[in-house]
């Protein structure tokens, strides 16, 4: 048994190199224990206390987000919930107010549940996590980082320690909506993320759709024709029915995922749409569209 | 290798120290070895609330969150609201609107109540049930708990 605490990202990596686990809130890991799901690691780091992983870092290009930084954080931040507005819908809609102090998009990240709120959006923004060891740093893509249900391409000594994404083009936006049904510690029933780009006739000049609680992991959505905001976001609705392979368990069944979430996909690219167009469209857009019983 | 941890607590501004196994979590290493029990063990799966304290001036879910992670930083619990023999005003105004009635909820809607004024002194009603959103209640029907935050708020911030 062992426990430190790292305050650099150096010592982090160096205890991940003999076996220890990072914990930074503990929401999944204390809790997982606690169910059976995976005891709790003997050998534990932890990486709240890490300043460079809590940065934002903003240039031209786009934006570095530190895997520490929390959910609270990413719905408030100026820039995130304007120019990046899906994740923001995502990270306002995770757990409760004190989920979101303590959880991190790390830790969201890494936790590679297929049911994540922020998983979708970062698809569809294109983020890519930065994975560091000891031996060196690479970025991988979300479709190539999430294998299945709480498992990913990293190995086991390698740190997340920061998402990238790509600034969106003028004219584009993002959003992210999921069907619960109540509006507090819930869990996406099925989700839906789309980033749109509205071209200067008004049509949708680039679309992206990815899909959440639907698949062993958040899935992209393919094939998905260009033409008028209406037109795409049918087009939308149509394929995530289709490609959406869901399970039946407690809290939804098969068939009835497979419909919202396509319902889900037809409004997570109006929002996005609206958005990209300068309308305001509060984070999350979950409230304004008035999903999720009241309070 | 013995998995038992030494290390120190401050809770409410008083240092403890605390000799505890390392996987155990704040909520029973509060109520059991600093012997604070004004914090409510409910769900024990970070759903509920009962368990909420202050770490920092945030709201933590003290069942899911390493006690040993908590060392080094400030842990508010519901004994820590009083203000010498004053009652908090949330405290007061929660008894005069009635928003007690078994209480097992009050410490936790009490401490999210008072990160979500600190955040915002005048939220809107909407506004306060997302900051007591994590907080669940099987008495009150909620509306009484509301309406203390905002007398206090009122009372704070005229």
């Amino acid at each position: 048994m062992s426990f430190t605490i790292a305050t650099t990202i150096d010592e982090a990596l160096q205890a991940l190199a003999t076996g220890a686990r990072p914990v930074a809130g503990g929401s999944d890991l204390v809790v997982g224990a606690r169910h059976g799901k995976a005891p709790l690691p003997e050998h534990l780091v932890a990486i709240d206390r890490i300043s460079e992983l809590q940065c934002i870092d903003v240039t031209d290009l786009g934006v570095c987000i530190g895997a520490g930084v929390n959910h609270h954080i990413i719905e408030h931040h100026p820039l995130l919930s304007n120019a990046f507005a899906g994740l923001s819908d995502g990270s306002a809609l995770v757990g409760s107010p004190s989920t979101r102090n303590v959880g991190t998009l790390g830790g969201n990240v890494m936790n590679s549940s297929p049911a994540m709120d922020t998983g979708s959006p970062l698809m569809v923004l294109g983020a890519e996590a930065e994975l560091r060891s000891l031996r060196g740093s690479r970025r991988v893509g979300m479709a190539d980082l999430w294998t299945g249900p709480g498992r990913h391409s990293a190995e086991a000594d390698e740190l997340c320690v920061a998402i990238h994404i790509a600034m969106p083009a003028s004219r584009s936006n993002s959003a992210y909506l999921r069907l619960e049904y109540r509006r507090s510690m819930e869990i996406a029933v099925v989700g839906a993320a789309a980033a749109v780009t509205i071209a200067d006739d008004g049509s949708v000049s680039a679309v992206r759709v990815a899909l959440t609680a639907v698949a062993p992991t958040i899935i992209e959505v393919t094939g998905i024709g260009l033409g008028s905001v209406a037109e795409v976001a049918a087009a939308a609705a149509a394929a995530a029915s289709e490609q959406a392979r869901p399970i039946s368990d407690v809290r939804a069944s098969d068939k009835y995922r497979r419909h919202t979430v396509g319902v889900m996909a037809r409004r997570a690219v109006e929002a996005a749409a609206r958005r990209a167009l300068g309308e305001p469209v509060s984070v999350p857009v979950n409230r304004a569209a008035g999903i999720g019983a009241a309070s | 290798m013995s998995d038992i941890v030494n290390y120190h607590l401050t809770v409410n501004g008083v240092d403890y120290p605390v000799n505890a196994a390392q996987g155990r979590n704040l909520l029973s290493v509060i109520r059991t070895e600093v012997g604070l029990t004004g914090t409510k063990e409910g769900c024990d799966d970070c759903e509920c609330g009962a368990c909420m304290v202050l770490l920092d001036g945030q709201p933590v879910n003290s069942c899911s969150f390493l006690a040993v992670q908590a060392q080094g930083r400030a842990v508010t619990t519901v004994e820590g609201l009083q203000q010498g023999d004053e009652m908090h005003p949330l405290q007061r105004n929660i008894l005069e609107e009635g928003g007690v009635q078994c209480g097992f909820c009050t410490p936790g809607m009490l401490l999210s109540a008072t990160a979500l004024l600190e955040r915002n002194p005048s939220p809107t009603e909407e506004e306060v049930r997302i900051g007591l959103s994590g907080n669940l209640c099987r008495c009150t029907g909620y509306a009484k708990i509301v309406a203390a935050v905002q007398r206090t708020a009122a009372e704070l911030h005229p």
